[in-house]
């Protein structure tokens, strides 16, 4: 193996500036206060923000669920279609990643708007009355739904890669053993697809836990996210960056414990297979 | 011997878009027998195995299994068993769930399985290896994995689908003998494809020699290779200088403008006819004494014997002889009644058989290797 300490050079450079300092400086605001001496005053913040945090983690769980379920036939499908029917559907599930994350959410607001698209739709069809609507924006439902819309490809593709390595002829061998359709997948493919659903899990948990945008456009004023309660400590009047600091922090640990457990179920299911 | 008929095919016509890989095949399988499909790649045997085992659904024709037809049956619901090509095993599990994996599915009792798993490792001589995992095997022990793994599930019939074909060649031998004497102690019917005929011959029961999916001939490994059908056997099994004859009467045929006795019967008068000599059975004399003379104009060693490229009037023969002639010497040859073997025109008639064109390079084509990916895209 090459091994070259000049070659790292760069990466830890970068390492340094950018991961290991910021997180010096979040921790440094998180236990000080704006005179700048060491307190442990901004911890009881956290409890004011605990219901925040459930609901955050409640969304984020809810979109990863859905993700997974609903990534896991769409990328088994394309794992076992012909290579120019799976390059396709591939580049057809990136596309939308290539038009910009604001314009996208945008686009569903005026979707799920109160006289957006569908309640024209339905208004139409006559399934709700003429000054009537159906409420879909600034619902937990919309802030679920833009979640899955806008992280659903880093499930797909996670999935995809995994799968299309599971040989054609493993899944021919659990038939030939006896399996029917619901054994193959429950015996073979789901437990070769775990690595792929790890990182699929993580790619779309994490940023949906996180996000500010989806939660501001299409959850309004009645859904906070935490990353709303950390965006207004920075932003706007009541800002106090040693209160979001801490909040930030609390975000960081809630996920590598959220993490940490995914991993272990993993890990459980191997030694019990 | 009367036996029990297990497998029937009866008119199986196969496409894949727009490509005919099995016309009109028709087979009838005995219950305990080794029979062997053998033939180039792309003649439709792995197809044809693939029917057996469910994979493949036949456009037309039926698969009957112990004389109920079973064309709509899917994989999980056939007694068959398969060793696939490239072993497929499940990487996630170790040796012993691999092999117990079938059982599972059928819920047994635990102790009936750990009993199984032991029992069947054993007869792979791979006792012991219950809690390895499958990657930290050679290809060999990996090949007995599967076979375990498929044997475990009691099947009737095994199919399988040239499942040597990665392994080398002195490992390919042993697996040879000890898959023999496993067919033979189960008693069980086997269904082995092969592109290589000298595992062909050396294994079976009964060898189905295919070629453009269409049967050629079956018959036992000695009919197939004394008694080819047409060229195209008589060149894919072994090798064979193939003339153009004309049969005179019973027992007499003239190629080279002379008459020869030989020991076949049955043809109309005069009518033509594919003369097959095969090259181990040409006596070598001196030029005068000889029923023919030719000229030497290669010899390669091969070890056992010298093959020896002789030319008599044009046409070049392949001569295999203990003895050394060197290139340009005159030589004569003599035929004996049993070492001409008559067979009627077919479509291969004229294409095999003639080795003017001979050279090393043609031996490169039989490399497995290259076999496997052509077989593999004729799968998908």
């Amino acid at each position: 193996m090459i091994k070259s300490k000049a070659a790292a050079a760069p990466f830890t450079a970068w390492m340094l500036l950018f991961t290991i300092i910021p997180l010096g400086i979040v921790l440094w605001f998180a236990f000080t206060n704006a005179d700048g001496q060491f307190t442990l005053g901004n911890l009881p913040h956290i409890w004011a923000q605990a219901a925040t945090f459930g609901i955050s983690i409640f969304y984020g769980a809810i979109a990863t669920v859905i993700c997974l379920l609903l990534a896991f036939p769409l990328a088994y499908n394309i794992s076992r279609a012909t290579e120019r029917v799976q390059q396709t559907m591939v580049m057809i599930i990136m596309l939308p990643m290539w038009m910009n994350f604001l314009l996208r959410t945008y686009a569903w607001m005026s979707i799920l708007e109160n006289n957006g698209f569908v309640n024209q739709l339905l208004r139409l069809i006559g399934l709700v009355g003429e000054n009537d609507y159906l409420p879909l924006i600034n619902t937990g439902g919309a802030v679920v739904l833009g979640m899955v819309y806008n992280f659903l490809p880093f499930m797909v593709l996670p999935l995809y890669t995994v799968m299309s390595k599971i040989d054609n002829s493993v899944i021919e061998a659990a038939q030939d053993l006896g399996s029917n359709v619901f054994q193959v997948f429950g015996k073979v493919v789901i437990p070769l697809s775990i690595p792929g659903m790890l990182s699929g899990i993580t790619m779309v948990f994490v940023p949906a836990v996180s996000t500010f945008v989806i939660t501001k456009l299409l959850g309004g004023s009645k859904t906070l996210m935490i990353g709303d309660a950390i965006e207004q400590m920075f932003i706007g009047q009541g800002a106090d960056y040693h209160v979001g600091a801490t909040l930030s922090l609390v975000l960081m640990i809630l996920i590598l414990v959220c993490m940490a457990v995914t991993g272990m179920a993993d890990k459980g299911e191997e030694a019990d297979v | 011997m009367q036996t029990k008929e297990i497998i029937k095919l009866k008119d199986i016509t196969v496409s894949f878009d727009g490509e005919p890989v099995l016309s009109g095949l028709d087979l009838n399988i005995s219950d305990g027998e080794f029979v062997t499909l053998l033939g180039p790649s792309g003649c439709g045997k792995t197809t044809t195995l693939r029917i057996i085992g469910g994979f493949v659904t036949p456009d037309s024709g039926s698969v009957f299994f112990d004389g109920q037809d079973i064309a709509d049956l899917p994989p999980y619901k056939r007694q068959v068993n398969t060793i696939f090509q490239r072993y497929a095993l499940f990487p996630h599990l170790n040796v012993e769930d691999n092999v117990a994996f079938g059982m599972r599915v059928q819920k047994k009792k635990p102790a009936e399985i750990k009993e199984t798993v032991d029992r069947m490792l054993k007869l792979v001589n791979l006792a012991g290896f219950n809690k390895r995992k499958v990657e930290t095997l050679s290809g060999g022990q990996q090949q007995r994995v599967a076979i375990a793994r498929a044997l475990a599930n009691n099947p009737r019939v095994l199919l399988l689908d040239e499942p040597l074909a990665a392994l080398d060649l002195k490992l390919r031998k042993d697996m040879q003998v000890e898959l023999k004497n496993i067919q033979k102690s189960l008693g069980i019917t086997f269904i082995y494809v092969t592109h290589d005929q000298e595992e062909a011959l050396s294994m079976s029961d009964t060898v189905v020699v295919m070629d453009a999916g269409r049967i050629q001939q079956i018959g036992t490994p000695q009919d197939i290779y004394n008694e080819p059908e047409n060229a195209f056997v008589a060149d894919f099994i072994g090798e064979s200088n193939i003339l153009d004859g004309i049969m005179h009467e019973d027992y007499l045929v003239e190629f080279f403008g002379r008459k020869f006795k030989c020991l076949d019967a049955g043809f109309g008068p005069k009518e033509p006819v594919d003369v097959v000599i095969r090259p181990e059975d040409i006596d070598i004399v001196p030029a005068d004494k000889g029923h023919l003379t030719g000229k030497v104009t290669a010899v390669t060693f091969k070890g056992v014997h010298f093959e020896t490229i002789v030319d008599f009037k044009g046409f070049k023969w392949m001569i295999q002889t203990t003895d050394y002639y060197p290139v340009d010497s005159v030589i004569g040859i003599v035929l004996n009644p049993e070492d001409i073997h008559i067979m009627k025109k077919s479509e291969y008639s004229g294409m095999f058989g003639d080795y003017s064109s001979y050279s090393e390079e043609f031996d490169e084509m039989a490399n497995p290797e290259i076999d496997l990916t052509e077989e593999a895209e004729v799968q998908e």
